[in-house]
């Protein structure tokens, strides 16, 4: 009973994180925040809803079931390993290339007159 | 000294994910492990000089700062959730890059500080120079959030001076 309403309840913040990163996703400005908003998908929705995997587990406590909550435990590990570093590296491919542009209307520059035209 | 500690790890290992105790997938295991361990072993621990006691204590004290780091998560993840669904407190987002130096002497420090920062919501490490971190923040407060206590903890795990 204690079991469900933990797994519940994990599950349900997991749903809600994953539920606001779609939302930042969509709505941030330009491509980096963007990224911001998909770097909290990787870290705690995920772990939310792979830790609620984990207490579902326990629901009978035996050896093997015990050895698939170490397995989870493994999968977080490599999550929270790996999404960091491929957030890190499409951010630093697009700070490199300098490129990437804002969806935010920019204020349009004039542009300075060339030496012809002045 | 070290080959045997990273056997044990890899066995371990080998145990969780096999989850079968008879004696054929234990000697299977007992071969594989050796052979990763033949060939790969000057991979896992590259610092030496440290002691074996030294190394326990920085294991605890790293478990401490993933509890820490844990938390930290948990309130950037409220800020980065309340930027996105508020829709109040959409002008506070103020992409800002910032350039901060680290103490920290070893590469594995430093890479453990640039994870960190870029596994709490709102701020991610894009380039390390030599001991410059540049940082991009999302706002003004996740770019408050870099004051140093991250980098101080973690020297604390890795750098302790001796006494």
């Amino acid at each position: 009973m204690i079991l469900n309403l933990v797994c519940g309840a994990l599950l349900t913040i997991g749903v809600i994180i994953f539920f606001g990163a779609v939302i930042g996703v969509l709505r941030f400005p330009d491509f980096y925040s963007r990224m911001h908003a998909a770097g909290i998908s990787d870290t705690m929705s995920t772990n939310c809803l792979l830790i609620a995997f984990a207490v579902y587990q326990l629901h009978d406590l035996s050896w093997p079931n015990l050895l698939v909550v170490g397995k989870i435990f493994f999968i977080i590990a490599f999550i929270s390993l790996t999404g960091p570093t491929s957030t890190h590296a499409l951010m630093h491919a697009g700070y490199q290339r300098r490129n990437i542009t804002s969806s935010r209307p920019r204020k349009k520059r004039k542009r300075a007159l060339t030496e012809e035209e002045a | 000294m070290y080959s045997i500690l990273v056997f044990i790890l890899l066995f371990s290992i080998w145990i969780v994910f096999s989850g079968k105790f008879d004696l054929f997938h234990l000697i299977l295991g007992v071969f594989s492990a050796s052979f990763v361990t033949y060939f790969s072993s000057d991979l896992y621990f590259t610092d030496r000089t440290i002691g074996f006691g030294a190394r326990i204590g920085q294991l605890f004290r790293f478990c401490r700062y993933l509890v820490w780091l844990l938390y930290e998560i948990f309130l950037a993840n409220l800020h980065v959730l309340k930027l996105a669904l508020w829709p109040k407190s959409f002008p506070e987002i103020d992409p800002t890059i910032i350039r901060l130096k680290t103490e920290l002497r070893s590469n594995y420090a430093r890479y453990v500080l640039a994870n960190s920062i870029t596994l709490t919501p709102g701020t991610v490490t894009l380039n390390i120079v030599e001991d410059t971190l540049f940082v991009h923040a999302i706002s003004r407060k996740a770019a408050a959030s870099l004051d140093g206590e991250m980098e101080r903890r973690i020297k604390d795990v890795f750098e302790r001076p001796e006494r």
